[in-house]
């Protein structure tokens, strides 16, 4: 993908310049000395150097997941059931097809997307509350900020568990407080928990993301806004939000994608049941619960392409504010 | 604005009273895990969120079973090594994106960048296949090594954020004032990036420490199963038929170490997340 090419580019020449104005100012007649000819060994240094460091980490990104994916390409093409392995061939699409006319992918679809869609909605308007309160207020920064990282930091399983009790009958506060009967046990009061235990635990995550962004705004601006009559309001919507755009679409992007990932908390929460699956679920089921891994690798493969295809619409609706567009101007 | 110390006090409590909200919000859910975890059986589904009978027996229970032992050694070494590995390549190649010139610099933070939103369940099928082949289903390294392939990004661009604020000139002066080149590192370099590597090192421990999906898809047995996944196995064949109060004690232990993190180096993780993921 070319998101990078120009930013890196703008990148590689503001940083040459600081570099070699920082030589410049040190050891001038290094500098001076090393002119024309013997620059180019340098660079040529540079790098082999360069490529030796990042050899290692590119080596094992690439290894663990551009090659599975193909494989896992060529295994979807295939008649592979781990309990009938004798009946092993290639089958074309045929899995494509079955996986695509199946009723069971389609409601795991839906409620993946539904997933998605209200928890990363939800999760922007609490996270730029909570951004605010953690960049703004005036007691008890520190408090708030480490508060805020309990969620972030505990194992998404824990916190799972924690809904699960909290909404069982008999066992939880909640589910004796609000509700008669077994939440967990229907399909609405279930997705709306697997749905606030996402919100819990992700919208510091979008908080922070979103502070770094708020950290932009200038001061003066504001003061000059408030000054010319602005309301709070219109200081949010005029003078915030549009500094904070690339930072609001960065998180938009990374909390989308992770949300469509969406796996550890149905798994605890209901386990699927009640046509809670998500997409992760399903395939998961597949491999193994089910050993099919045809099929699950098809549905791999189908879950890689949603993702590519929502990473691109973001990218290309946004443009220039994808991640990564930042490296230059980073002080 | 005559009376600007009331409104201070005002906007004060304002503040104060969100800030309740919020820590409110941030801690029930963790409370309540904990206070099932030091109920008595006969207490546990009184729906009480204060204990009206304390107990360590929860406790004690989970380390007595091996279950949740080997689980928890498991975890532990899984996420150091990682952490280590991944911290250390990350370094590397951080360095050379925020210090060194070459070509393919912009495709290694663009493929870090894909890994990042990668979706890892599309892994979970090839990846099983792989490592039955190999050999490598159900032990460490069959976890390692897609926790560090995950953890990377995050360590390569918060360590290149970190690395580009080092004052790297210094290194010079120290070596005009006669420093060799490896004190130069010692006593100037390493300190100055000691804090970065640090706060990677834990943000990339807490990524680890959560994983649940490779952990339940690429493990069979006792032999590599991380606690995550030895909680939603817990069955309490051990103990009483009700597992409640052993899953709860067992996920309080592992949320420990979290809790210290985030008390501790709540101003390091904070600005390790918000230099990493954005800035302008």
């Amino acid at each position: 993908m070319s998101i990078n090419a120009t930013p890196t580019g703008a990148d590689v020449t503001a940083e040459e310049t600081t570099r070699s104005t920082g030589r410049h100012a040190t050891v001038p007649t290094q500098r001076a000395g090393r002119r024309k000819p013997p620059l180019s060994e340098n660079r040529k240094a540079e790098r082999k150097l360069g490529w030796l460091l990042c050899a290692p980490a590119a080596l094992v990104m690439v290894a663990v997941t551009a090659y599975p994916i193909i494989y896992s390409v060529w295994l979807s093409l295939q008649r592979f059931d781990l309990r009938f392995p004798d009946e092993r061939e290639f089958i074309g699409l045929e899995n494509y097809v079955t996986v695509l006319s199946n009723e069971f992918w389609w409601t795991a679809f839906g409620v993946t997307m539904l997933i998605t869609v209200v928890t990363v909605a939800v999760e922007l308007v609490l996270g730029m509350g909570l951004a605010v309160i953690m960049h703004r207020t005036l007691v008890g920064r520190g408090i708030v900020r480490t508060a805020a990282l309990i969620p972030y930091g505990i194992v998404t399983v824990v916190a799972a568990f924690s809904w699960r009790y909290a909404w069982t009958p008999g066992t939880g506060y909640l589910a004796n407080l609000f509700s008669e009967g077994a939440p967990l046990t229907e399909r609405a009061s279930s997705l709306a928990i697997i749905m606030l235990a996402e919100i819990w635990k992700t919208t510091p995550f979008m908080a922070l993301l979103l502070m770094a962004g708020l950290a932009l705004v200038p001061e003066d601006l504001l003061k000059a806004a408030s000054t010319d009559g602005a309301t709070a309001w219109q200081r949010f919507t005029k003078v915030m939000l549009p500094v904070m755009k690339p930072a609001i679409l960065v998180a938009l992007l990374f909390r989308t994608l992770d949300a469509f990932r969406v796996f550890d908390n149905i798994f605890v929460l209901t386990a699927g049941g009640n046509e809670t699956s998500s997409v992760s679920m399903l395939a998961y089921n597949n491999l193994i619960r089910g050993l099919n891994l045809g099929i699950g690798s098809t549905m791999s493969v189908l879950i890689f392409v949603t993702v590519a295809i929502i990473a691109f619409v973001f990218v290309k609706l946004f443009g220039t504010a994808a991640p990564g567009s930042d490296d230059g101007e980073r002080r | 604005m005559a009376t600007g110390t009331e409104t201070t006090t005002r906007a004060r409590v304002r503040w104060g009273l969100l800030d309740l909200l919020v820590v409110v919000f941030a801690l029930v859910p963790v409370l309540w895990i904990a206070s099932l975890s030091f109920k008595t059986p006969g207490t546990l589904t009184d729906g009480n969120f204060i204990p009206r009978e304390w107990t360590l027996d929860n406790y004690r229970t989970i380390f007595d079973t091996d279950q949740f032992v080997r689980a928890l050694i498991n975890s532990i070494g899984i996420a150091l090594i990682a952490t280590l590995v991944a911290v250390v390549l990350g370094a590397m190649a951080a360095y050379a994106i925020s210090r060194l010139d070459f070509p393919g610099k912009g495709l290694l933070v663009g493929v870090s960048l894909l890994i990042a939103m990668f979706p890892q369940v599309s892994l979970v099928s090839p990846l099983f296949e792989i490592e039955r082949q190999l050999g490598l289903f159900d032990t460490w390294p069959g976890l390692i090594l897609p926790y560090i392939t995950f953890a990377l990004p995050l360590a390569i661009y918060t360590l290149s954020a970190f690395f580009k604020q080092i004052p790297w000139d210094l290194e010079k002066a120290a070596k005009m004032d006669g420093a060799t080149q490896g004190q130069a590192f010692r006593r100037v370099i390493a300190p100055l990036a000691a804090p970065g590597l640090f706060t990677t090192a834990i943000l990339v421990f807490i990524f680890c420490w959560n994983d649940f999906l490779f952990a339940i898809t690429l493990t069979s047995t006792e032999r590599a199963r991380t606690v995550p996944v030895a909680l939603s196995f817990f069955t309490g064949e051990s103990q009483f038929e009700d597992p409640t109060g052993a899953i709860c004690a067992a996920a309080v232990v592992i949320t420990v170490p979290i809790i210290l993190f985030v008390l501790f180096f709540q101003r390091r993780i904070v600005s390790g997340l918000t230099s990493g993921a954005v800035k302008g």
